[in-house]
C-alpha cells in the first residue's frame, strides 16, 4: 500500500462523512436538547432536491444552498411543533417527516432527474494549506462546505460545552423541569435546537446533490440519514466526535473500493458492520448509569416536556 | 348456543356483506370499461420510481411508448414496491381490471406466481425471472449483446489498457455483462484489461461514483457500469476520463465523458406483449429478446468515437443481428487461462443465464 492510495483514502473519507457530518451535528443538537428526530433522512432528501432545483433555477449555488437550508429548517419546525408543542411522540413524528420527505422530495424532483447542475460547488483552492504534503490533499482540496465543516465542529462543541446558550440546552436535555423552573425557556430552546437541526440537516442533503455526486436521483441520500443518526450515538453526543466519526462511517465504503481496487479482497459485509458495533457498544454503555454521566447522554431524550406534569 | 348463533349468524351477514360488496365492484369495473369505448387496461407494478434515471426509467420510458402506440390502452402504475408489497401491488391491479400486468423486478417472482393463480384470465408478466405458470410468462433482453458492441468503443479507445467496471451485485446478470463487456474489449485489444469493483448496492449514487473514483485512482481511463444511477459517469466527467453507460443514454449527465451506453428498449416488447394478448395469441413462455427484436441496443456515440470505431462496431453488430455468431462463442478462456468453451462451441442460454465465471482479461474476483 503505497501513501498516494492512503492519501486517497482519507480524502474519500472526509468527502464521503460530510454529508453524514452536517446531519448528525444537526441530529446532535437537537438530541441535546431532548428531542430525538428520526425525519433526518427525509430532511436531507428535502434538502437535497431544495438545494438542486434552486441552484438549477438561479444558477448560483448559494442561493440553493440557502433553499436547501430554508426547506430542512421548515421540516424541523413541523417535528418541533409536532413534539415540542403538541407532545407527540417524537419516534412516530419522525419517521412520519422521513416518509413523508422521500415522497416530497420524489414529487418536487420529478422534472429535475437527468439534468446536470449548472453551477455545482468546486474544489476550492486554498493557497498554502492545499500545498502542504499529505495533509493537504486529505484535508484542504475540497469544496467550502467541507472546509466550513472544521470550522463549524470544534464551534458548536464550544457553544455546547462552553457557554451559558450550551448549558441550558443540555439542562433541557437532561432535566426540563428543573431547567424550566429555573427561568430557561424549554419550548424556545427546543424549538430552535430542532429547526437548526433541520436546516443542517438540510446543508447534509444539499451537499450530496450539490457538490458530492452532483445530480439529483430520487431518493439519492441512500441511508446516510440513519447512518447519522447512529453517528450521534457513536460520537457520545459530542461535535467533535461527530467529525472524526462521520469520516470513519463515511470512509468505510470508500476503503472497501478501493481495497478491491488493488486486489485486496475483504468482505465488504464486516466493513459495513465494524461502525455499528462501536454504536451498539457504546449504547450499552450508556445504560450503565455511572457511564450516562460520563457519556454525557441527554437523560430526557424522546420525553416530550409537560409542564402540568412535572 | 344463543351466542353461537349469533355468531353465526353475523359471520354470515358479514360474508353476505362481502360478496355483495366484491360483485358490486367487479360490475363495476366491467361497465367502466364497457363505457371507456373499449379501453384496454395494462398493469405495471414498478420497483423503484421513474425519478431513478435507471432501471425503473427505462421501463417507465416503454410503458409511455406503448401509450402513444397502441390506442385505447391505459396504463395503470403502482410505483416504489418493496418485494413484501407485491402481492398486494399485483392484486390491486388485477382487481382494477388490468388485463395484463407487467412486474417489473427479479424479487416480485413469487408474489406474481401466487397472485396469478388467482385470476387465471389475466396474464402477468414477470421481468427477469424464470418462474412461469399457464397465465404467467417471463421477459428479459440480451443486454450481453449491447455490452459487447459498447466493449468494443471501450477497448478501442483506452490508452492505458485498464478500463474500470463499477458493479452492483457478483450475479449471473452482473457476471454475464462484465464477460460480455470484457469479450467485446479483448476482441480489439487483447492487451486491455477490465477491472471490477463490487458495490453491494443498485442505488446509492455517491457511493458508485466513489467506486469509480477507486478505479480510476488504479489508473483506469474508461469506466462502464452496471448500476442504477449515473455515479460512476459522474466520477469519469470529474476525472477527465471516458466512462460507457447503461440502461439509458447517460450523455445528457456526463456529456463529456460518456462514450455510448447499452440501453433497454422495452417500448417495442411492450407494445408486441400487449397486442398478442388483445389479439388472444399470447402463450406462456420466457422471452428472452435479442439486439435483433431491439429490446437491447446501444445509444448513439459521443463525436469523440472515430469512425473506424463506428464500423467494428457495425461489423460485429451485423453478425449478431443476423444470428450467425453470438457472443459467447468459443473459443473462450476462463479467468485462469483454462478453456472453458471451446473453438466453434457455444455457450447454451442456460449456460448464459447461470454463468458464474470470469472471462480471461477480468481482473476482480466472484465473491459471496
Amino acid at each position: 500500500m503505497s501513501t498516494g492510495f492512503i492519501i486517497a483514502v482519507l480524502a474519500t473519507a472526509v468527502t464521503a462523512g460530510t454529508p453524514i457530518f452536517y446531519a448528525a451535528l444537526g441530529e446532535l443538537i437537537s438530541e441535546r436538547s431532548g428531542v430525538l428526530n428520526l425525519g433526518v433522512e427525509g430532511m436531507m432528501l428535502v434538502g437535497a432536491v431544495t438545494g438542486f432545483m434552486a441552484g438549477s433555477i438561479t444558477q448560483n449555488h448559494w442561493i440553493g444552498l440557502l433553499a436547501a437550508m430554508a426547506a430542512g429548517g421548515a421540516m424541523g419546525f413541523i417535528h418541533a411543533f409536532l413534539c415540542v408543542s403538541l407532545r407527540a411522540n417524537q419516534v412516530v413524528s419522525g419517521l412520519a417527516l422521513t416518509i413523508f420527505g422521500t415522497g416530497l422530495s420524489g414529487y418536487l424532483g420529478k422534472s429535475l432527474v437527468g439534468t446536470p447542475l449548472p453551477d455545482p460547488f468546486r474544489v476550492v483552492d486554498i493557497p498554502v494549506l492545499s500545498n502542504i504534503p499529505v495533509i493537504g490533499p486529505i484535508l484542504f482540496q475540497h469544496d467550502i462546505l467541507v472546509l466550513f465543516s472544521y470550522i463549524l465542529a470544534p464551534l458548536c462543541w464550544f457553544i455546547v460545552f462552553r457557554t451559558r446558550a450550551g448549558l441550558n440546552l443540555r439542562a433541557v436535555g437532561d432535566n426540563p423541569g428543573a431547567a424550566d423552573s429555573l427561568g430557561v425557556n424549554v419550548f424556545l430552546i427546543r424549538y430552535v435546537s430542532v429547526i437548526v437541526g433541520g436546516i443542517l440537516a438540510g446543508i447534509g442533503g444539499a451537499y450530496i446533490s450539490m457538490a458530492y455526486v452532483p445530480t439529483w436521483m430520487e431518493n439519492m441520500v441512500a441511508g446516510r440519514g440513519w447512518i447519522a443518526v447512529a453517528l450521534v450515538i457513536f460520537a457520545t453526543w459530542n461535535p467533535l466526535n461527530a467529525l472524526w466519526g462521520s469520516y470513519v462511517f463515511g470512509g468505510i465504503d470508500a476503503l472497501g473500493y478501493r481495497l478491491q481496487a488493488i486486489d485486496v479482497s475483504m468482505s465488504p459485509y464486516f466493513l459495513k458492520m465494524l461502525p455499528y458495533l462501536f454504536t451498539v457498544l457504546v449504547l450499552i454503555l450508556v445504560t450503565q448509569r455511572n457511564m450516562v454521566y460520563r457519556i454525557g447522554a441527554p437523560k430526557a431524550l424522546s420525553v416530550p416536556y409537560d409542564r402540568e406534569e412535572r | 348456543m344463543r351466542k353461537l348463533n349469533v355468531k353465526l349468524v353475523s359471520l354470515l351477514a358479514i360474508m353476505l356483506l362481502v360478496s355483495i360488496f366484491a360483485a358490486g365492484c367487479g360490475g363495476g369495473g366491467e361497465e367502466a370499461t364497457d363505457e371507456g369505448n373499449e379501453e384496454f387496461k395494462v398493469g405495471f407494478v414498478y420497483v423503484g420510481s421513474p425519478g431513478d434515471g435507471g432501471f425503473t426509467y427505462a421501463h417507465d420510458q416503454g410503458r409511455k411508448y406503448l401509450e402513444e402506440q397502441v390506442p385505447g390502452v391505459k396504463c395503470e402504475v403502482i410505483e416504489n414496491v418493496a418485494d413484501a408489497d407485491a402481492a398486494q401491488a399485483l392484486t390491486q391491479l388485477a382487481e382494477s381490471g388490468c388485463k395484463i400486468i407487467f412486474s417489473t423486478s427479479f424479487g416480485f417472482m413469487d408474489p406474481t406466481i401466487e397472485v396469478a393463480e388467482k385470476y387465471p384470465d389475466i396474464v402477468f408478466m414477470h421481468c427477469s425471472g424464470y418462474r412461469t405458470a399457464e397465465n404467467v410468462g417471463t421477459y428479459f433482453g440480451r443486454m450481453y449483446q449491447a455490452r459487447y458492441l459498447s466493449g468494443i468503443v471501450a477497448g478501442e479507445m483506452t490508452e492505458s489498457n485498464l478500463i474500470g467496471y463499477v458493479a452492483a451485485y457478483p450475479i449471473p446478470e452482473v457476471i454475464r455483462g462484465i464477460d460480455a463487456f470484457t469479450l467485446g474489449v479483448r476482441s480489439v485489444n487483447p492487451d486491455a484489461t477490465v477491472k471490477v469493483v463490487w458495490t453491494h448496492t443498485w442505488f446509492d449514487p455517491a457511493a458508485e461514483k466513489e467506486a469509480a473514483n477507486a478505479l480510476l485512482d488504479e489508473g483506469a481511463d474508461i469506466i462502464a457500469q452496471h448500476q442504477d444511477t449515473s455515479g460512476p459517469q459522474k466520477a469519469a466527467e470529474e476525472a477527465g476520463k471516458y466512462s460507457i453507460g447503461y440502461n439509458s443514454d447517460m450523455s445528457p449527465l456526463a456529456p463529456k465523458a460518456v462514450l455510448t451506453s447499452s440501453v433497454w428498449n422495452w417500448g417495442e416488447y411492450y407494445v408486441n406483449a400487449v397486442k398478442s394478448v388483445q389479439e388472444g395469441t399470447w402463450e406462456s413462455g420466457r422471452y428472452w429478446g435479442s439486439m435483433a427484436e431491439g429490446i437491447v441496443g446501444l445509444a448513439p456515440y459521443s463525436d469523440v468515437v472515430p469512425d473506424e470505431v463506428k464500423a467494428k462496431v457495425e461489423e460485429a453488430k451485423e453478425k449478431i443481428l443476423s444470428g450467425e455468431w453470438d457472443v459467447f462463442t468459443g473459443p473462450i478462456k476462463d479467468q485462469d487461462g483454462n478453456v472453458k468453451v471451446a473453438e466453434g462451441a457455444k455457450l447454451t442460454d442456460e449456460e448464459i443465464e447461470n454463468i458464474n465465471w470470469f472471462v480471461e482479461g477480468v481482473q476482480g474476483t466472484i465473491t459471496e
